[in-house]
């Protein structure tokens, strides 16, 4: 119980540290004003406008009026479309959750068997190429190639379109477009292109993984056994060395729905990395604070709740931590 | 393929039929996405040109800018201090209710009450000082002193339904707040689409972010679109939205980016349209008498109007129209495009004369030039950063040793503002799509608190330029008012207050079958998007 | 796999030389090496081998803007790889170019490895609630996509190559921390340490004389794929508009740059940068990974 409540109490600290830095940092940036104003009005109507957005009261003040908000659960309301900021973001969230997902399950499928054959074939010509290809996918930045996507896919083959999200469907309330055939067909290009980097990774991962289990003794017995190749590999290889790389991509999918910021940006997929782009880009800070907190907060819940599952599982760090 | 069978459709019948039989849809890619579809919101091109699809105004403007019947099919001054507007009667909101002086009212009482709005309209409402409604269709506005710009400040106001409120009783109308009126609808309300308007489209759809759908309005009261729905989708990058075009994704794009124009117009299932906008993009120059931050000389040699005037004539508008924008501009001399109301044919850009340039620096007193910074956006005009690079390679050459500073626009403006800039580019366009607009706001000396020069960071101040405006914008004669700002704007250019670069020609690309007509405010309409003949 | 291990290295060979030994030994990382050394040359001679300075604007003039590669200037020189919209000779901004780029990638990588290395070593040989703190600090850090720190990171700062180089520090620093820790807990606890703690060395000396040095191998590692990726960091940075100014593009910035040209016919203005910029990054990936399976102890039985 203790150590249960030692951790809350960091968590606290972190996020009310954080609340404090985002919150200047993001006031840092210029003058909101000045990008909103139509450039025609008069001092009266500036100094409305100031006054409306609360930016005439003191740093500290607005500060503190941002806290009791948050303390309410609100996270302020954006200067540009006058909604709640968590609203704004929540409602972009979908989609870009959608296209994570489908670029780490790109990344599995495509980057788990390329990994495994590189891994037990490392000095052939195919293990050779597949890592060859791989390090060409961790070289490439990602907006060069989402455009070269485009370029290929949607404008010379016109096998795909090029941007947006196509039609979407409901699925538990929550708007999804890979059940549409328009919706998958748009979401093809963008997922391809989000998934370049950790198909990369996984491929390493796998290989590496494969080339450690393969030199174990359990799989030298299984072999001698004589159990057939597809099944050594199969049950005993893929069980063994899934573990890190499913860890690894937990870990960093956070990453991967932050880099989603630079394939909404090319696709013009209608998500909230986007958002966050325009956000700083037309200074609308309620909506950067909201979205920082967010992920502060995100952050701060996974790691809460990974420490006690090991405080469970594994007692010696319940008496270190207390 | 559809729309390949509406072009042959057209053809057939010579365009006798605005809307063919079969379902046409059209997908327009646009540069920026409104913020809100609600009228009184959000001062800002991409919604002011979004809510004209829903909603009407009294007065329009039309490609030129020039003001056409709306919902008021006449107007006129009775005497210098009342405006008479005669109200369509033939016009209804989409639910069918139809339109009366009642709902002008209502909108116009709106227009200061729209919740945290973050660039209100208000402005346009400021001269309105009384309102009566003699009949159904007929409005009174009365302003405290004559007010020329009346119509043109009516044109930028969207009419909503009155019945979109919670109205108790007869409204009347308070400069303080309207009587009568319990609510007003929200913002949110309008996005949603509940509120119905009287315009061409009816709305359909509002995906923030992904895409805005409206369907034809069959009972509109003007010319009817010829496409049965409309899809707007923001495809922010200019890249990814030529690549929507090429790639099918999409019919129509507004802004294609200058350096792809000529293969645009190579290529056989496009087309490209352009025509001249009402912004100029212009250098303005410090020319205050005191050191200046970004010239390192205890004296500001740009308070010098000889300065000035060199700085202007280092400059090859030519060469920058095309190379730098690929002929998408025109080589200005004042600050208000060519065929505007106001526009002064007797002011000539100043031509390239680099040596002309050193000569006027030597007489100054700055045969070695000086150093300068060149402030500007990357982001926010045409090649904005382009051209000051370009503009910074010929101050070099003139001897003025140039280093642009080019930061996105929310910095750059934030930094304008806090007058970190001796000289920097900026553009203007000219909403009211006349020379009063510029004038008051780059050039006029500043007075924030009249509404003078609130974007003129430079000290200019020219008082015989200020005497000349005021009487413009008191003189209801058309005819005279348009001398008076011709003058005005002579006088800006006198002593180089301000140097004028070019304005830009804005381009629009589609496909073949599809043609639009240019708007000089840059507006991206769909009722302008043509099936072509 | 272990039949291909090298005879059993002598014990005499420090650790760095034992690297160097067997990382010749795979042409194509050494091929990888040779070319980045190159590559790392013409940067650094990039004044002297462009035939432009791209910075100075007096030489350019936009009336050679825009041509296409091997368009004879007025001297009558060729533009080997064409010019941009501002008559930038593309060879020279690429030279100067990449010189930004690998500043950036290096100097930020070195900057974070030393602040990295520093509080990693103070970590481990301290430990108690000053290694709790740090670590506490390197997880906060490492729980955040680097993106999206450096990205809020530069809208605050602005534009420059100094800004570009501080947020990547800010994201980089933590990698280095948890890696020196790590091994530095390993060796702490290695006899020569503790024969240096006996023979009462120095804290200091302890830590820099003998702690480190013996923590170095697997930071090479990291460290050399921190240089390629801060690179790409940085190119994606400044397509988003928040990296290098646009008057002293680094590569990315050229590339972002060509990417208004892309659909416009004239390649070269991305299309160079961006080879440039894969040949760089893939040949210090090389590397870097073969590095990386050299000192991979499991790999060499």
């Amino acid at each position: 119980m203790g150590y249960v409540l030692n951790r809350l109490i960091q968590g606290l600290t972190v996020i009310a540290a954080m609340a404090g830095l985002v919150f200047v940092g993001v006031y840092a940036i210029g003058n909101p004003v000045d990008m909103l104003i139509s450039p025609e009005a008069d001092q009266a109507e500036i100094d409305a406008t100031i006054a409306r957005l609360g930016l005439d009261k003191p740093l500290l003040e607005q500060f503190l009026n941002f806290v009791s908000g948050v303390l309410h659960g609100d996270f302020g309301t954006s200067f540009i479309y006058n909604e709640p900021a968590v609203r704004l973001i929540l409602d972009r969230f979908p989609a870009t959750l959608e296209l994570a997902v489908s670029a780490v399950l790109i990344a599995i499928l495509v980057g788990i068997p390329l990994g495994v054959i590189a891994g037990l074939i490392p000095d052939k010509p195919a293990g050779r190429s597949i890592m060859a290809v791989s390090i060409l996918g961790f070289s490439l930045p990602t907006f060069w190639v989402g455009m070269m996507l485009i370029m290929i896919f949607s404008v010379w083959l016109g096998w795909l379109p090029s941007t947006g999200r196509g039609e979407t469907v409901e699925l538990f309330g929550i708007p999804v477009s890979f059940l549409t055939a328009s919706g998958l067909k748009h979401l093809l290009l963008p997922a391809i292109n989000l998934a370049l980097f950790k198909t990369s990774l996984v491929i390493r991962l796998a290989r590496a993984g494969t080339r450690e289990v393969v030199g174990q003794d359990y799989i030298k017995f299984a072999r001698a056994k004589g159990l057939p190749e597809s099944r050594v590999i199969l049950v005993h290889l893929l069980k063994n060395m899934m573990i890190p790389v499913v860890t690894v991509l937990g870990l960093e999918f956070g990453s991967v729905v932050a880099f989603a910021v630079v394939t909404e940006t090319v696709f013009a997929w209608p998500g909230m990395g986007r958002l966050l782009i325009s956000s700083i880009v037309q200074l609308d800070r309620p909506v950067i604070v909201a979205y920082l907190m967010l992920t502060v907060l995100l952050f701060v819940i996974v790691n809460f709740v990974v420490d006690l599952l090991y405080a469970l599982l594994d007692p010696r760090v319940r008496r270190k931590g207390a | 393929m559809q729309h390949g069978l509406i072009a042959t459709t057209a053809l057939v019948t010579g365009l006798l039929v605005a809307a063919p039989a079969s379902a046409a849809d059209l997908k327009i890619g646009l540069a920026a996405e409104p913020s809100a579809l609600d009228p009184h919101y959000h001062n800002l091109i991409p919604n002011n040109s979004m809510f004209t699809h829903l909603f009407d105004s009294l007065v329009e403007q039309d490609a030129n800018q020039h003001l056409i019947p709306g919902l008021a099919s006449s107007w006129k001054a009775i005497d210098p201090l009342t405006w008479e507007f005669k109200l369509r009667k033939d016009a209804a909101f989409h639910d069918g209710t139809p339109f009366t002086a009642k709902d002008a009212v209502f909108s116009l009482c709106r227009v200061p009450k729209v919740p945290n709005s973050p660039s209100a309209f208000t402005i346009y409402m400021k001269a309105v000082a009384a309102v009566e409604t003699p009949d159904d269709h007929t409005l009174i506005l009365k302003t405290a002193t004559p007010y020329p710009m009346l119509p043109t400040d009516m044109s930028t106001l969207g009419i909503l339904p009155a019945k979109s409120g919670k109205v108790a009783g007869p409204i009347v109308f308070k400069k303080t707040g309207c009587e009568g009126i319990e609510a007003y609808p929200s913002t949110e309300d309008i996005n949603a689409g509940k509120v119905p308007g009287t315009g061409p489209f009816v709305f359909k759809e509002f995906v923030k972010g992904d895409r805005i759908v409206f369907t034809r309005n069959p009972n509109f009261w003007g010319a009817k679109s010829a496409w049965d729905t409309v899809t707007f989708k923001p495809i922010p990058a200019d890249g990814p939205r030529v690549a929507a075009l090429l790639a099918g994704d999409v019919d129509f794009i507004e802004n294609p980016p200058s350096q792809d124009l000529p293969k645009l117009r190579k290529d056989a299932k496009l087309r490209v349209v352009d025509g001249l906008s009402n912004r100029t993009i212009y250098v303005a120059l410090d020319s205050a008498d005191a050191p200046t931050p970004g010239i390192k000389l205890p004296k500001n040699p740009l308070h010098d109007a000889r300065v000035r005037k060199a700085l202007s004539l280092a400059i090859d508008r030519k060469a920058i129209r095309a190379k730098i924008m690929g002929g998408q501009s025109e080589p200005a001399g004042q600050i208000i495009s060519t065929g505007l109301y106001g526009y002064n044919p007797a002011l000539k850009p100043d031509s390239f004369d680099p040596k002309g340039a050193k000569k006027l620096l030597a007489e100054a007193g700055y045969p070695n030039g000086f150093e300068i910074v060149l402030g500007s956006p990357n982001d926010r005009y045409m090649n904005d950063e382009k051209i000051a690079q370009a503009i910074a390679q010929y101050w070099t050459r003139a001897g003025v040793k140039t280093r642009v500073d080019a930061t996105t626009k929310s910095v750059f403006f934030s930094r304008r503002g806090k007058r970190e800039f001796s000289a920097y580019l900026a553009g203007w366009g000219a909403g009211t799509g006349e020379a009063s607009s510029p004038l008051k706001s780059l050039v006029a000396c500043r007075k924030p608190e009249i509404g003078y020069g609130t974007t003129n960071y430079t000290n200019y101040c020219n008082p015989k330029l200020d005497a000349t405006l005021t009487e413009a914008l008191a003189t209801i004669d058309d005819k005279k008012r348009e001398g008076l700002l011709q003058q005005a704007l002579a006088e800006a250019q006198s002593d180089t207050g301000i140097v004028p670069i070019h304005y830009e020609k804005t381009p629009w690309a589609m496909k073949k079958s599809l043609t639009y007509t240019p708007r000089v405010d840059q507006y991206t309409v769909a009722m302008e998007v043509k099936p072509a003949k | 796999m272990s039949a291909t291990a090298s005879p059993s290295p002598v014990a005499v060979e420090t650790p760095l030389h034992r690297l160097a030994r067997k990382f010749a030994a795979n042409r194509v990382a050494l091929g990888g090496l040779i070319v980045f050394a190159a590559i790392a040359l013409v940067a650094i001679a990039a004044p002297l081998a462009a035939p432009q300075n791209p910075y100075d604007l007096a030489s350019l003039d936009i009336m050679d803007g825009s041509l296409e590669p091997g368009t004879p200037n007025a001297d009558g020189r060729p533009y080997l790889l064409g010019t941009d919209e501002q008559g930038r000779d593309m060879l020279s901004a690429i030279l100067y170019g990449l010189r930004i780029s690998i500043g950036v990638g290096v100097g930020s990588t070195v900057l974070a490895l030393s602040i990295g290395l520093a509080m990693g070593l103070f970590a481990a040989y301290s430990g108690g609630w000053r290694d709790t703190l740090v670590m506490r600090l390197v997880d906060l850090q490492l729980g955040f996509p680097p993106i999206l720190i450096a990205l809020i990171l530069l809208a605050i700062l602005g534009r420059g190559v100094d800004k570009v180089i501080i947020a990547l520090v800010a994201v980089q620093w933590a990698y280095y921390a948890r890696t020196v820790r790590g091994s530095a807990l390993v060796e702490r606890r290695k006899e020569y340490i503790e024969a240096a703690r006996c023979l009462a060395l120095p804290y200091t000396r302890i830590v820099f004389g003998h702690l480190m040095p013996n923590c170095l191998p697997p930071l090479i590692v990291v460290a050399t794929m921190q240089v390629a990726h801060a690179i790409a960091l940085e190119a994606t940075l400044s397509f988003l508009g928040v990296g290098v100014p646009v008057t002293e593009p680094s590569l990315g910035m050229l590339i972002a740059n060509g990417f208004d040209f892309m659909m416009s016919g004239k390649y070269w203005v991305s299309f160079f940068p961006g080879i440039t910029l894969l040949v760089t990054v893939v040949s210090i990936n090389l590397v870097g990974d073969h590095l990386r399976d050299i000192l991979n102890p499991r790999l060499q039985k």
